[in-house]
């Protein structure tokens, strides 16, 4: 083979190799006209790669931005990117890693509550590019004898998440959320929080303590009964009845059906 | 949002779209931030360009505003990480997400760049460029014949904005997008404003590029905004940053080829530091005036005479 041909053909791993790392040199296989250098040349690839996909993640992520401040969050974003850069072209899929990367981030480990924080952002986006579906209405239950109720499966929303965090990440998310002035919150409140999107908003709702056991036992195919019995082992005080309702309310659910005989 | 989306207008039925005529009409990149302002304006004479790659989720209110801007417009689906200019295979799942959109939306124009983004399994986020030889040129005209093949449509290929030059190219920029066009068939995308950055950066004539550049080939035009950096040398070194105004010389470089070329839909891009929709529209304004002007003096056909 010709040596043009095999160069043609090794021109991106030359080229990639240094985009992520500057402490390499920019590749010999590029240069500026005239034989010009073709450092500060590279760098404006460097640099767009760079600023490009920090801005990805402070898209997805601004609750956290806000919470620790631009220059902290494009530092940390910097060393995650470098860690692990996205494999996917679709960026509103990218950033799934960074909450864990928070967690073992040395510099975050003053905000414990930031991780969490950072998984409601990640599952209001997830939300918000959801397949769109009509959410069960509240009728369609009334109309269920109840004596059938306990056999009850419900169909998730597409939309439909669950975060749950041993701190007060649903505060902190909705207070960072907006622009409104943030006040003290107390972060050793645990909170469990249904994010879905019945129609064009994506809402973000506390669920009651056994919420998230009863939902996560709905959504995985159980029916409405041992989801019940389930929940209410370990949370004596579950009021099953306003926990569905308030479920059905949310828009956590598109369909229910008996459950297989 | 508005009254105007309603709600789950499309998820069952299949769209019927009305196929608006693009021809000479002057258009914006689409901006959410944007779609209140539009909406309330009603139908007017311009036509919305957008990020395919902004598309690509199942569902929710990115889907509902594309639609709702499809109602009364034409769309111009713009991909920007297809990779044609890479060395690897094209990602399949991602052409099939391309093609579905191309079905969903009915665009008016659909388009890609001349560079490449991924690398092996890492998505760069950027237009990177590619050496120009007689193996690349084979590659991307394979990759242009595989999307061609998929949408059913032609492509429009766009010239990019480039920093560095390949010791081992063997051809011009032109002459490289000139061959890809004739092997495949694609259409072109003339963006003025890459010319110009590059132009600067590599110390060409841009009005040089223009007249060796197949204009009868060209679909759409794009116009934009760069900043000024110096390079190692401290020379100018332009940015493709999309992020101001048009500037003065590129203006006077598109009324140069329209003057030559006839009223090529022209697209202002906008896509960092977004200005209210006033602003933008005027921009759009700028280039519809310049189109016009050139509407009656040039018939269609004329502009294969300037090829």
């Amino acid at each position: 083979m010709p040596l043009l041909e095999v160069a043609s053909h090794s021109y991106a791993p030359a080229f990639a190799a240094a985009l992520l790392r500057p402490d390499r040199e920019p590749p010999s296989i590029v240069m500026g006209p005239r034989g010009k250098a073709a450092a500060k040349r590279y760098n404006v690839y460097r640099n767009n790669v760079m600023v490009s996909l920090i801005d990805a993640l402070a898209a997805i992520y601004p609750g956290v931005q806000r919470v620790t401040g631009v220059d902290f969050f494009r530092a940390m974003a910097r060393f995650h990117i470098r860690a692990t850069p996205p494999t996917s072209p679709l960026l509103f899929d990218y950033g799934r890693d960074l909450p864990a990367f928070i967690e073992r981030y040395e510099y975050a480990r003053s905000m414990p509550w930031l991780a969490d924080t950072a998984r409601m952002e990640r599952a209001w986006l997830d939300a918000y590019h959801a397949a769109d579906a009509e959410p069960l209405s509240a009728a369609s239950l009334a109309a269920v004898p109840s004596c059938q109720l306990a056999e009850l499966v419900f169909t998730a929303h597409p939309a439909t998440r669950i975060v749950r965090s041993r701190f007060s990440a649903l505060t902190i998310f909705v207070a960072n959320r907006s622009n409104d002035p943030v006040g003290s919150i107390n972060a050793a409140s645990p909170e469990d929080a249904l994010i879905t999107r019945p129609d064009y908003d994506v809402v973000v709702r506390h669920l009651p303590p056994g919420g998230a056991v009863f939902l996560t036992h709905l959504i995985s195919g159980r029916p409405l009964g041992e989801a019940a019995a389930s929940t209410l082992e370990i949370s004596p005080a579950f009021d099953v009845a306003a926990g569905i309702a308030g479920l059905i309310q949310a828009g956590a659910f598109t369909a229910v059906t008996f459950g297989e005989p | 949002m508005s009254e105007a989306l309603s709600p789950n207008a499309s998820v069952a039925t299949p769209l019927r779209l009305p196929a608006f005529p693009i021809g000479g009409r002057a258009g914006t990149s689409f901006k959410h931030e944007h779609l209140r302002a539009i909406l309330a304006e009603g139908g007017q004479r311009g036509f919305f360009e957008v990020h395919a790659e902004n598309y690509m989720g199942a569902g929710g209110p990115p889907h509902r505003a594309l639609e709702a801007v499809r109602r009364d417009y034409p769309v111009s689906l713009h991909g920007v990480c297809m990779s044609i200019g890479g060395r690897q295979p094209l990602d399949q799942a991602h052409l099939a997400r391309f093609r579905n959109l191309v079905h969903r939306y009915e665009p008016a124009l659909v388009s890609e760049h001349l560079a490449w983004s991924t690398h092996e399994t890492t998505y760069f986020n950027d237009l990177l460029p590619l050496p120009y030889t007689e193996a690349t040129l084979g590659r991307v005209c394979d990759h242009i014949d595989e999307v061609q093949e998929a949408i059913h449509c032609p492509l429009l290929l766009e010239n990019p904005s480039t920093y560095v030059l390949f010791r081992e190219s063997t051809m011009s920029e032109t002459e490289f997008i000139r061959r890809v066009a004739q092997r495949t068939g694609c259409r072109l995308l003339l963006d003025i404003n890459n010319v110009f950055v590059s132009a600067t950066n590599h110390g060409f004539s841009a009005l040089d590029y223009l007249s060796d550049f197949p204009l009868s080939s060209i679909g759409e035009i794009h116009l934009a905004g760069h900043a000024e950096q110096a390079d190692d040398e401290g020379d100018p070194l332009l940015i493709d940053s999309h992020d101001c105004p048009v500037a003065d010389a590129v203006w006077r470089l598109f009324e140069n080829v329209i003057g030559r070329a006839g009223p090529i839909p022209t697209l202002i891009e906008w896509d960092s530091k977004i200005p209210e929709w006033p602003i933008l529209r005027a921009e759009a304004a700028a280039a519809q005036e310049i189109l016009d002007r050139y509407r009656t003096a040039t018939l269609p056909g004329d502009c294969d005479a300037a090829a």
